[in-house]
């Protein structure tokens, strides 16, 4: 008998700010080579799950496993040494303004004591992906938002992670460059077998680029399903979420009706 | 009652303060005895640190040596004792004022630049990909800047105490009609090594401490832009105050 072991498992993971609690006993498998998205409206902790993953925030308890390998366990060297295998795309880009776009896409390598000249070459074949040729001397600084996300993104993927983290990877770009990048994200996930996790609102990409989607809604997966369960999924927070309804389960509906009386006075 | 409670509420802070720059300190000094120790990003920063204070430091000691010998004049004119300005100004400079006035202007140029680089790096969680790119942002940040710091000021030092003691010999041989030959001369009669290097001490010293709360500040910073420019303010203030402090008890220290 042979079950396979998830990639990335977690238990009763929890996390709370102060006393705000945002992650409330969070249970979630990713398998090897599998796709998870993570949706959920703005501020239910989509971004704060990821960087508990990574070690970037401490949680208050709970486990993460990864290969079954306990990532809360380990020491500051260890866990940066797990970041070889891993990529992340920030929901802002986070590129460093103190470097030329192709030292940022090419960071990992350079840092790595990869060669200058094929860091580079590497760097501009992945910027290529992203719909970026010919921009690896620009600064960040010189970039729109759009295109800094693609940067972010061939940044994420420059030195091949079998893990791969994007934060909202469609968010700010227009929607043909979304269909480029989420089949870019297909490719890289079919084509290299790397295991990803994604966040998005955007449910078009949701669609193409997940083998699982996960609901986040009041710290915890309210619902699992796979995309083509999107359209026919009863739940009715899901529902509300897919349609983008104001009305429903979450009643928004409310908010904004002062703002006549308010513009009138 | 309310007055305590405010008192030891800001005790509090001051305590969880000290402790995050003695654990930069701490991990810094870790940090030094392993590879990859970035030579070129520590010379950049010494660059930095070093070249671009020197404008500024040059003039704070050129006028510092000059009203030395102004006031010292005045009143050792009274007593007929012209020739010991110069030993009030090669004295003070190199005991006191040159590490203590070169501090307290690098801690206001670099002190700040440390804190709100850094500052901005993680509001826009530049240093958390630092991290995920398998980067120790304590080593890539903080080390080459804290190593920088502490080697340059007390090169700044040295070039200031010059300046400043050719401040005095101005002031008194140009301006007071005193003897050069003399004044030369006692410059360094009554100077000894000690003098000195005490001077060079103080200023690696302050270079560290300078070092260690800007970065710390800027590293632990929250909140946006605002946020920023609390931790820019407080690097500069706190660096200060603590040159201050430190220098009396060094003071006290290697003379006591
Ligand atoms: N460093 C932090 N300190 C305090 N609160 C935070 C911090 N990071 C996130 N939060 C809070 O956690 C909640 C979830 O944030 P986030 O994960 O960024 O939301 P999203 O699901 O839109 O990505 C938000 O309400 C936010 O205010
Ligand atoms: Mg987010």
């Amino acid at each position: 008998m042979n079950i396979e072991q998830p990639r990335i498992k977690i238990r009763g993971l929890s996390k709370r700010f102060e006393d705000k609690v945002i992650l409330d006993e969070v249970d979630l498998d990713i398998m090897p080579g599998k796709s998870m998205t993570v949706i959920g409206m703005s501020g239910t902790g989509k971004s704060v799950l990821i960087k508990c993953i990574l070690g970037l925030l401490k949680p208050d308890s709970g486990e993460i496993l990864v290969d079954g390998e306990d990532w809360l366990a380990l020491n500051q060297q260890e866990q940066l040494k797990r970041m070889r295998r891993v990529g992340m795309l920030f929901q802002g880009a986070a590129l460093f303004d103190s470097l030329p776009v192709w030292e940022n896409v090419a960071f990992a390598l350079l840092r790595h004591g990869e060669n200058k000249n094929t860091a580079r070459e590497r760097a501009s074949e992945v910027l290529a992906w992203v719909g970026l040729p010919s921009i690896e001397d620009l600064m960040p600084s010189e970039l729109s938002g759009g295109m800094a996300k693609r940067v972010g993104l061939a940044r994420t993927i420059c030195h091949k992670p079998d893990i791969v983290f994007l934060d909202e990877p469609t968010t700010g770009l227009d929607p043909i460059m979304s269909d480029v990048i989420n089949r870019l994200i297909v490719r890289l996930h079919k084509g290299s077998g790397t295991t990803i996790i994604s966040i998005t609102h955007d449910m078009k990409s949701a669609a193409m680029i997940s083998d699982h989607i996960a609901m986040l809604c009041h710290g915890r997966i309210h619902r699992q399903i796979t995309p083509d369960q999107l359209d026919s999924d009863q739940d009715p927070v899901l529902r509300q979420f897919i349609e983008g309804r104001a009305e429903g389960p979450v009643n928004c509906s409310a908010w904004g009706k002062d703002i006549e009386e308010a513009v009138k006075r | 009652m309310k007055f305590l409670q405010s008192f030891g509420t800001l005790f509090e802070a001051l305590l969880t303060q000290l402790g995050l720059y003695a654990s930069t300190l701490g991990q810094v000094v870790k940090l030094i005895f392993t590879a990859p120790r970035y030579p070129r990003f520590i010379l950049n920063q010494a660059e930095e640190v070093g070249v671009q204070s020197l404008p500024v430091v040059l003039l704070t000691a050129l006028f510092t040596g000059m009203v030395l010998a102004l006031q010292s004049y005045i009143v050792f004119h009274r007593f007929a004792a012209e020739s010991m300005i110069a030993v009030v100004v090669s004295l003070s400079m190199v005991r006191e004022l040159g590490p203590v006035l070169v501090g307290l202007m690098v801690a206001g140029r670099i002190g700040a630049s440390f804190a709100a680089e850094l500052g901005t790096m993680r509001v826009s969680e530049q240093i958390d990909a630092l991290w995920t790119l398998s980067t120790n942002p304590m080593r890539y940040l903080i080390m080459p800047r804290v190593i920088a710091a502490t080697l340059m000021l007390p090169l700044l030092v040295v070039v200031s105490d010059f300046i400043g003691i050719y401040g005095g010999y101005a002031i008194s041989v140009f301006m007071l009609d005193q003897n050069p030959a003399v004044y030369l001369e006692k410059s360094t009669e009554f100077m000894e090594l000690k003098d000195f290097y005490s001077g060079l001490v103080k200023a690696a010293f302050f270079g560290m401490l300078i070092g260690v709360i800007g970065c710390t500040e800027g590293f632990n910073c929250k909140g946006g832009a605002a946020g920023v420019g609390k931790a820019t303010t407080r690097a500069v203030v706190i660096s200060c105050m603590s040159i201050l402090i430190f220098d009396y008890f060094l003071t006290a220290w290697m003379f006591g």
